[in-house]
Parts: structure tokens; C-alpha cells; sequence
């Protein structure tokens, strides 16, 4: 069994550089000043383990966490 | 006025550790040893030039300032030769400190999500073409001067419902407020006010007759209040979105133009493979970044374990913060399919670029549709390449042989 992921972005620390929505638009929204958020409760459908991890990888603000649960 | 200054004359700098300078001509050539040689040194470095200024060198120590806003205020941004009084409403978000930053920037935000910036895409690409057209034929071309220099132009001036006409006039006022008004304040000040003009006669028109684009947006845009914006407001964001919109991506598209005439093996892999193009797009604003902020200090502290002490200016170098070695293996080369890329062209906190998915939009399409028409370019031995020299680096020369090489 492999293990679930989920996505966090921590809205204090999100400048809204986008990396994440362009990296893995189907983990992340943006809001109507383009700050993200995840989308859901930001489980990550299986497959897409890696665009979260690139996703974390590319913010410059250090605002994305990736949850193993 | 009164503090209207004289040019200073900027002696060579032969130590760079401790007296270093970035207007002098080596920095505007070659800043790449110079930022190692600084890294190496100190993660912060000193000058007595500018009446006293920081560099941090390091990406740490850069993003500590950056997000540091009550120790470095934003209320200056340019390293200057003269500190002349601030300015009230100067150019909100940009020159704001918290509290007053946020509602401003929010203000700004909107018209420029990555959605957005979807719709102007069409406007853009028949912009690229319509000047690819204006040379192709030649069979050479200086691109910086006939290409890059335009699309950021027309693009903000697309936004802003100004005519793309007056590009040339909007050149001028970034070169005499970003290049000559670090040593010419006079310079400076003309260009402002010339500027101011300009827009008051826009936003006369607008009260009469709305019309359907960001000019209108910010006079109807209201603050947390409820009240209307003042118009030195409206004003100092118009400024604003002009300066910060143009020499910048004109900056960017013309150093990736450059890196792809010296390198026919990342121009083939970006024709053969599309796809690759935003990360591409990312590693070179991450090499090429064109942007250097500034701060004031206006509190003792310390960054990376060095004083830094009020009344100094720090020059915020987030070009040199992508080539440390410490963050991005392999930082002075260009690797186009970089996976790991936390690059800071577009700053760290708060002050994050309001026009970030702006620029990478424009120079995704100028790159494509440059790509698509001129598979084959290279450096013309004949012409000089040149780099503008101050806050915004790129070439300002581009001398180009088009088709494939005899």
C-alpha cells in the first residue's frame, strides 16, 4: 500500500508567484489576487505524486507542504 | 527643488569587497565573478559609495531582508548617489512599508492573475509577429533595439488603454529615471514630471469618458475605506506599472535571446520540445534575472550574522541571490530543464512582483514565436553587444545574424 499525499499551502507565507498552479494546476487554485490555496482538502489523486513534490520544490516562499499520511 | 544634485564621477573600483559598485562599467559587463568573488568574502558586503550601502550575497541573506520590513524599509529602492526627500504616495505598493503595502498591492493584483494575462496572449503573439516582420528580411537585426525593447512596451501600454504609439516616449522616460537618474537627479525629476502629465491627461479624459481598461480600473478602485483613490495615488501606480513594466522584460527577453544566439544546442531542444519552454523560461530568469531592488535601513540589525546599521542603503540583489552556489547546484550554468528552481528574479515576500505573470507570459510568446520564424540566429561578429548599467541589467545592443551560418 503505498502511502497517501496531501498538499498544504501556508496562506501567510504564499506571495502568489503561481509556481504551483502552473507546476500542478490540478492541486492548486488561485484566488482573485492569484494567492494559492489547495484545492479540496488538497489530497493528491493518485499519479500525481510527483507534480506535488515539484510543486513544494519550485516555491520560492516556502510555503508549500506536502503531508505523507 | 533644492536637492536637485550634480552628476558625481564614479572613481574605478579596484577592491571590490570593500568598495564595490554597480554602475561601474565592470559590473555592467561581466557581474557573475564579481558576485562570487563578494560570496565568497561575506554573506554581506559594505561600500562607503552611495553614502553608505549593503549588498547581501548570499540567497539567505536575501531573503532574510527581503523579509525583514521593519528593519529595511521600501520607502527608497534605488541605490543612489543622493537620498533626496521621500516622497508621499512616490509609487504604491512598491515604495510602501506595512501597514500601507497591502491594501495597495491588493489593489494591483487582480488585473494581473495568470488568467488574466490568458487574454492578452492573442494581442501578444500578433505583436511579436508584426515586428519579426519589420526585419526578417534583413537578414540581420539588432533584437534588443527592434525586438525585446517593444513587446513590454506595447504590452503594458495594451493594458494600461494608452496608444502603443508612444512607445518611444515611454523608452525615454525608463532610460532617464532607471539608467541616467542614478547620477542625474535632474534627469530624474524631468522624467517624472513628464510622466505625471502625460497620465493627468489620461485620467482628465477618463472622467469624462470611461473607457474599458487598467486606467479606469484604478480611478474607480476604491481603498479599504470605501473612499476613492487620491489622484497623486492613482498617479504614483500608473508610474509605477510603466517603470516596473517595461525595461525589466525588455531585459529578460533580451538576455534569453542571447543565451539562445550563443547556444544552438538549447534552441533546437526548445523547437523539438515545446513543452519545455516554461521551465526554460524559469532557469533563464534565474541566470538572467534583470532585476536589483534596494532597501533602507532604518533599524540596527543583523543579517547572516553581520551588523548592518540605520541610515544605509542595501542594494537587494536577487540576480546575484540565483547564482549562489548554495541553493542551485551547477549555479553558473544555464541547465533549461532545471527541476528544483526556487529563483527570486520576481523577489521574496511581500513585495513580490505584481507583473510577474506579465513577464513570463510576454517572454514565453516573444521566445515561441521568435523561435518558430527564426529557427537559426547567432551573435553578429561585426556589432558589439552592450548591457544597460544601474537597477536593471540586459542588453541594450543585440546585434544578430539570422538564418544559418555559411
Amino acid at each position: 500500500m503505498t502511502e497517501r499525499l496531501r498538499v498544504h499551502v501556508d496562506p501567510d507565507k504564499c506571495q502568489g508567484h503561481a509556481r504551483c498552479k502552473a507546476l500542478a494546476p490540478e492541486l492548486f487554485e488561485l484566488d482573485e489576487f492569484g494567492n494559492a490555496h489547495e484545492a479540496g482538502d488538497g489530497t493528491v489523486p493518485p499519479g500525481l505524486e510527483d507534480k506535488a513534490w515539484l510543486a513544494k520544490s519550485n516555491c520560492p516562499e516556502i510555503a508549500i507542504d506536502v503531508i505523507e499520511e | 527643488m533644492s536637492d536637485v544634485s550634480q552628476p558625481v564621477a564614479h572613481p574605478p573600483v579596484t577592491d571590490w569587497v570593500h568598495d564595490f559598485d554597480h554602475t561601474d562599467p565592470q559590473w555592467t559587463e561581466d557581474p557573475f565573478p564579481i558576485w562570487d568573488e563578494l560570496r565568497t568574502a561575506s554573506p554581506v558586503v559594505h561600500t562607503k559609495r552611495f553614502l553608505g550601502c549593503y549588498m547581501p550575497t548570499t540567497y539567505e541573506a536575501v531573503r532574510e531582508i527581503a523579509n525583514d520590513t521593519e528593519h529595511f524599509s521600501s520607502r527608497r529602492i534605488i541605490v543612489r548617489d543622493v537620498r533626496p526627500e521621500v516622497a508621499r504616495n512616490a509609487a504604491p505598493p512598491i515604495t510602501s512599508d506595512p501597514p500601507v503595502h497591502k491594501p495597495a498591492k491588493q489593489l494591483l493584483l487582480p488585473p494581473f492573475t495568470p488568467d488574466a494575462m490568458k487574454k492578452l496572449e492573442p494581442r501578444m503573439r500578433a505583436i511579436c509577429n508584426e515586428l519579426i516582420d519589420g526585419f526578417i528580411a534583413d537578414g540581420k537585426v539588432d533584437a534588443a533595439a527592434r525586438y525585446s525593447k517593444y513587446i513590454p512596451v506595447r504590452a503594458i501600454a495594451h493594458m494600461l488603454g494608452i496608444p502603443e504609439s508612444d512607445s518611444d516616449l515611454f523608452i525615454k522616460w525608463i532610460h532617464m529615471i532607471l539608467e541616467l537618474g542614478i547620477k542625474d537627479e535632474s534627469k530624474l525629476l524631468q522624467a517624472v514630471q513628464e510622466m505625471s502629465a502625460y497620465f493627468s491627461a489620461h485620467i482628465e479624459q477618463r472622467k469624462t469618458r470611461p473607457t474599458d481598461d487598467l486606467i479606469s480600473y484604478l480611478m474607480n478602485a476604491k481603498d479599504k475605506e470605501g473612499n476613492p483613490l487620491e489622484d497623486s495615488h492613482v498617479l504614483g501606480s500608473l508610474r509605477l506599472l510603466l517603470i516596473a513594466g517595461i525595461d525589466t522584460t525588455w531585459s529578460a527577453i533580451g538576455s534569453s535571446l542571447w543565451h539562445l544566439a550563443k547556444t544552438p544546442a538549447d534552441r533546437e531542444r526548445l523547437i523539438a520540445e515545446p513543452a519545455l519552454m516554461p521551465t526554460a523560461v524559469e532557469e533563464l530568469l534565474r541566470a538572467y534575472s534583470p532585476v536589483t531592488m534596494a532597501r533602507e535601513v532604518v533599524k540596527d540589525t543583523e543579517i547572516s550574522g553581520c551588523p548592518v546599521r540605520a541610515g544605509n542603503m542595501v542594494l537587494l540583489s536577487f540576480p546575484a541571490a540565483n547564482r549562489d552556489p548554495a541553493v542551485f547546484p551547477d549555479a553558473d550554468k544555464v541547465v533549461i530543464d532545471r527541476r528544483e528552481n526556487r529563483h527570486a528574479a520576481f523577489g521574496l515576500g511581500i513585495h513580490r512582483c505584481v507583473g510577474s505573470n506579465l513577464a513570463r507570459m510576454e517572454m514565453q510568446v516573444a521566445l515561441e514565436e521568435w523561435l518558430k520564424r527564426i529557427p537559426d540566429f547567432r551573435l553578429d561578429p561585426a556589432g558589439r553587444v552592450t548591457w544597460s548599467q544601474g537597477t536593471v541589467r540586459g542588453p541594450r545592443q543585440l546585434p544578430f545574424l539570422l538564418g544559418k551560418a555559411m
